[in-house]
């Protein structure tokens, strides 16, 4: 495993390893901010996230040192894992705010559906690796991916997590825009989409699922119910203003408005402090890791690690699109964390997992031994 | 599967990486917009709701006024409450109730009772168990303190303090100061406009309601910092800006020129009475230092500090007493006079010319006018004035009606001009008028058949007309002090609680009546006789050391029985009213009293002791007075302090 020639040392991808430690320092200041407000075990959560961090660096680094290519081999097996884990989840999960995602192992827990994202990746790119075309494909051809998707997405779904289902969706569709599909597929595809979706609405969605949707379409309604939430978000970001009200100073998050701000809202929490001016400079980290994550993609050396690149990137993508969107009132609140910023081992885990992904696919891009595999 | 295409040939891939890319910033490009759009587009209306989320306006309490008697003691004061609040959801009945229930300090029996209820409440659907429900009320400053101390230990359990209103002479002197009542929806729907709030206490009766204004005092506000569950803040000065506070006004004190020693006195002398009132006024101001109405009733109980099942309680016993506990017999009764009218009779005789003081009546014991026999108490015998009056004779007075041309308009013009059959303006409490007939009036009244018998029955203060025992006193006050008709006067002077005088409240003379001295002095030399000689009618009800010029009466109440009374209620209240109405002392008055006993039979007996009883705690509490003032004059330069009994006019 440690084959690797010097040159591989050399094309290490510092633009986005800096990204990423920028990314995660920002989160740690923003999470002491935002725990700030407790007193006892959740006042520490900064630490543990520290801790987390570490934890991922190492797995990180591991994963940064094996080949990618390696995982091609394994790449269902962890899809077949990541499957019954999911399945386990019914029998062992317990609930949490009406909803089971968690397992327990003694004092640990994890959450499956945050890993299933990056099996679902990898077995989409071995499939795919394992499928070239030259000319386009039709639906029929989508089939098996599209099946690989759905089974974790349908488990998901029914834990209940709209949020975490709807990002194997989308990295789903991501995945195959990259594809050549038919012109005529697509226009099947969208139109079938648009057929189903009233019948997803009525019998797959539950209710709170629901509600939160249509919270979402008329925020105003329901203020103190389903929509506080992303009212309180929504005020304590535009109480920010240009420049912010100062680090510690937010007053929306100090007074207790925002709802978990640790977990799901970090975001209107520096959004306050920072402004206008600090949510740029998020952003445009953000953009910059994911763009660039495609930009790894597009010089990948073989189309397994191009579609795992554009995979992860997607992940990453779908988190901070999501995540953001919904505290700034323009997608519905869903259970979405933000990368690196949201507090929880299991999400940092998966999104330095992503990271190193990514730097492993571009530090391989120019390797001598291509295609050995 | 193309076997011509290598597995690592990314070219089927190759130009959608740029796509891809694009919507990925179109997505980025996409949220700065809405950034832009609530940081900067909409900051200020987001600033103001974060403001607004954080900032609440809490009012800060005010405290209502003292009532204070003339010489300084607390008649009505506002003492804090502490009441006992538990959620019963939140309340550990394992680990924390045994704790709460030793602290509050119950017995065996309530604390089953509470923990009964306790239970049931947790074990119930309503939604009254996440809600603080009152556990107890009024617990002791002790137990609130200790409550208090261990809040922390005690989750669920809250004590909060209410302010409550207490009248340290509970019964004595309840109808002048009223009492305090929870403001109902239809009064808060009108005083909304002043600050009233829901739950806010407002004074129902006496001088509670009538000086509502002076002591209520005016509410501050504060703002002050809430997080998300409405906990207080501290800190964050500079968040909320200026101004910050408003303190609040406390409510003024108010010193009654009432002697509460006196209204004592007045309770002792009625113990051995159902019902009744008294007056004690001061004839040359027109200040009352005393007025009593039995029954009494509690107004701690109604004012609350007790709990609503006391009030409760305390309500239905008010009104449902046959005696009419609720009603002020001192000024909103109007009850005939009886024989204490006769002085105005004899001055409207004199002051018209009809008779002079050498005029004489023989008395057999009646007198036949019409078809009636009108009749006397006994055969007087020859009577002139002076005797008809200290001996009170019907027959005198009959005479005048029919003989002497004394018609009812003269009497009720005399009766008018003393302000009887009118109200007093005394302001405190809903004042009946009374009633002085005059000729049209009764004509009227008996569908245009006027009978000469009325006029009789006018002349010694029978028949239609009616008094208050306020009424007379400040009628008889003008008897002694030779003819002024006083305003009366029951708030002297109105303080802050601090002490300092805001407005003093001088007498105020109501009319100067227009009488020639020569009549008075007739009138007041019968008086005089009625109490001290022996043929006089209140001679038996005379005290030592009290000097006394009055008039005692006795008034018949119509016959009349309602259908289902009790037979003993019956006898009862057929008795005769019990009157006696005079001055002292005899020369150079100082105070008019005036005794009224519903039901009580011949004044002589039954009103009389008790004028003399007051007027003796008066002449104790004047005496009381000089000897403070002289000790005080010794010490100290004298302070100013509000007239006291003693004062020279």
């Amino acid at each position: 495993m440690m084959r690797n020639d010097s040159r591989i040392r050399d094309l290490f991808d510092w633009p986005l390893f800096i990204s990423i430690v920028l990314i995660s320092v920002l989160g740690v200041i923003n999470l002491y901010s935002a725990t700030s407000v407790y007193t006892g075990a959740r006042a520490e959560l900064y630490i543990s996230q520290i801790y987390w961090l570490f934890l991922g660096g190492i797995v990180g680094g591991v994963l940064i040192a094996i080949d990618y290519r390696h995982l091609e081999r394994v790449a269902y097996i962890l899809y077949t894992f990541g499957v019954f884990s999911l399945a386990l989840v019914f029998v062992l999960a317990r609930d949490v705010r009406g909803s089971a995602r968690w397992i327990e192992f003694g004092a640990f827990r994890f959450q499956p559906s945050e890993f299933t994202k990056i099996f679902l990746v990898i077995a989409l790119a071995k499939y795919l690796h394992d499928d070239p075309r030259n000319e386009g494909r039709s639906l029929k051809e989508l089939i098996v991916p599209a099946g690989l998707t759905l089974v974790p997405g349908l488990l998901i779904l029914k834990q209940p997590d709209l949020g975490t289902a709807s990002i194997h969706f989308i990295v789903f569709l991501m995945i195959a825009s990259l594809t050549k599909i038919r012109w005529k597929s697509v226009a099947i595809f969208v139109g079938t989409v648009s057929a189903i979706a009233p019948i997803i609405w009525t019998y797959v969605l539950l209710p709170y699922q629901r509600q939160r949707i249509t919270t979402f379409l008329n925020p105003e309604a329901d203020i103190l119910k389903g929509g506080w939430h992303a009212h309180h978000s929504r005020v304590a970001i535009g109480n920010g203003g240009l420049f912010g009200l100062g680090y510690l100073k937010g007053t929306q998050n100090q007074f207790n408005f925002i709802p978990d701000q640790f977990s799901d809202f970090p975001f209107p929490v520096f959004a306050e402090e920072w402004g206008l001016v600090g949510s740029l400079v998020l952003l445009l980290l953000y953009a910059f890791l994911t763009v660039w994550g495609i930009r790894v993609a597009s010089q990948a050396r073989d189309r397994f690690g191009a579609v795992l690149a554009v995979g992860c990137s997607s992940i990453l993508f779908c988190h901070a699109i999501i995540n953001i969107g919904m505290t700034a009132g323009v997608l519905p609140v869903v259970g979405v964390t933000l990368p690196l910023f949201s507090y929880g081992g299991s999400s940092v885990l998966t999104m330095l997992t992503c990271a190193s992904l990514l730097i492993n696919v571009s530090m391989r891009r120019f390797s001598s031994v291509a295609d050995r595999l | 599967m193309s076997q011509l295409v290598r597995r690592s040939d990314t070219s089927e891939f190759r130009k959608r990486f740029q796509w891809i890319a694009l919507v990925m910033m179109l997505g980025f490009l996409g949220l700065v917009a809405r950034l832009f759009a609530l940081q900067i587009l909409d900051n200020d209306e987001y600033r103001t709701i974060a403001r607004e989320n954080i900032i609440r306006r809490v009012t800060l309490a005010t405290t209502r006024g003292e009532i204070l008697d003339r010489n300084g003691k607390v008649l009505a004061r506002s003492r804090g409450a502490n009441n006992v609040y538990v959620v019963p959801q939140r309340l550990d009945m394992v680990l924390v109730w045994p704790k709460l229930a030793s602290y509050m300090g119950v017995g065996e029996d309530e604390r089953a009772r509470m923990e009964t209820m306790l239970n049931n409440l947790r074990a119930s659907d309503s939604s009254r168990k996440t809600q603080q429900i009152l556990l107890k009320e009024d617990v002791s400053q002790d137990v609130a303190a200790t409550l208090r101390t261990h809040e922390a230990e005690l989750p669920g359990a809250h004590v909060v303090s209410i302010a409550v209103r207490s009248y340290p002479f509970g019964e004595v002197g309840a109808h002048t100061l009223g009492y305090m009542a929870e403001v109902d929806a239809e009064k808060l729907a009108v005083l909304q406009a002043s600050g009233y709030v829901e739950g806010d206490r407002i004074g129902i009766t006496g001088i509670e309601r009538a000086w509502e204004s002076y002591l209520r005092g005016t509410r501050g506000w504060e703002k002050v910092l809430v997080d998300a569950r409405g906990r207080r803040r501290q800190g964050g000065e500079q968040i909320i800006g200026e101004p910050r506070k408003v303190d609040p006004i406390p409510g003024r004190d108010l010193r009654v020129t009432i002697d509460i020693d006196i209204v004592k006195a007045m309770e002792k002398a009625f113990r051995g009475e159902l019902a009744g009132g008294v007056v004690l006024v001061d004839v040359r101001t027109g200040r009352i230092l005393g007025m009593y109405s039995k029954p009494s009733f509690d107004p701690n109980a109604l004012s609350g500090g007790s709990g609503k099942q006391v009030i409760r309680d305390a309500y239905r016993r008010l009104y449902l007493d046959p005696l009419k506990a609720a009603l002020d017999k001192t000024v909103s009764g109007a009850y005939p006079p009886g024989s204490t009218f006769k002085p105005f009779t004899a001055l409207a005789a004199l002051e018209k010319g009809l008779i002079d003081q050498r005029m004489y009546s023989q008395c057999s014991g009646g007198i036949t006018f019409g078809k009636r026999v009108f009749r006397c108490t006994h055969r007087h015998g020859a009577t002139d004035l002076h005797r008809a009056i200290a001996e009170s004779c019907n027959v005198y007075f009959y005479r005048l009606a029919a003989e002497y041309g004394v018609g009812m308009d003269v009497i009720a013009e005399m009766g008018q001009k003393f302000g009887l059959g009118a109200r007093t303006g005394l302001g405190v409490n809903a004042e009946a008028s009374g009633k002085m007939p005059t000729r049209a009036w009764m004509t009227l009244r008996n569908k245009g058949h006027f009978q000469l018998g009325f006029g009789l029955n006018a002349a010694i203060g029978q028949g239609a007309t009616t008094v208050t025992v306020l009424q007379l006193a400040l009628a008889y006050g003008a008897l002694a002090n030779g003819g002024t008709l006083f305003q009366p006067q029951i708030v002297g002077a109105v303080e802050t609680s601090a002490g300092t005088v805001v407005q003093e409240f001088s007498p105020r003379v109501r009319r100067q009546l227009d009488l020639r001295p020569e009549h008075l002095s007739l009138v007041q030399k019968a008086l005089t006789a009625g109490v001290n000689e022996v043929r006089g009618t209140a001679y038996r009800a005379r005290i030592a050391d009290v000097s006394m010029a009055g008039k005692t009466g006795t008034a018949q109440v119509s016959h009349h029985i309602t259908r289902g009374q009790d037979a003993d209620k019956v006898g009862y209240f057929n008795r005769e009213h019990a009157w006696f109405a005079g001055y002292s002392p005899a020369r150079a008055p100082e105070v008019a009293v005036v005794a009224l006993v519903e039901h009580g039979g011949a004044g002589g007996k039954h009103a009389a002791p008790i004028a003399f009883e007051v007027v003796k705690a008066y002449q104790d509490a004047r005496a009381a007075a000089v000897a403070a003032r002289a000790k005080d004059k010794t010490t100290k330069p004298p302070p100013k302090v509000p007239p006291s009994p003693g004062d020279a006019p």
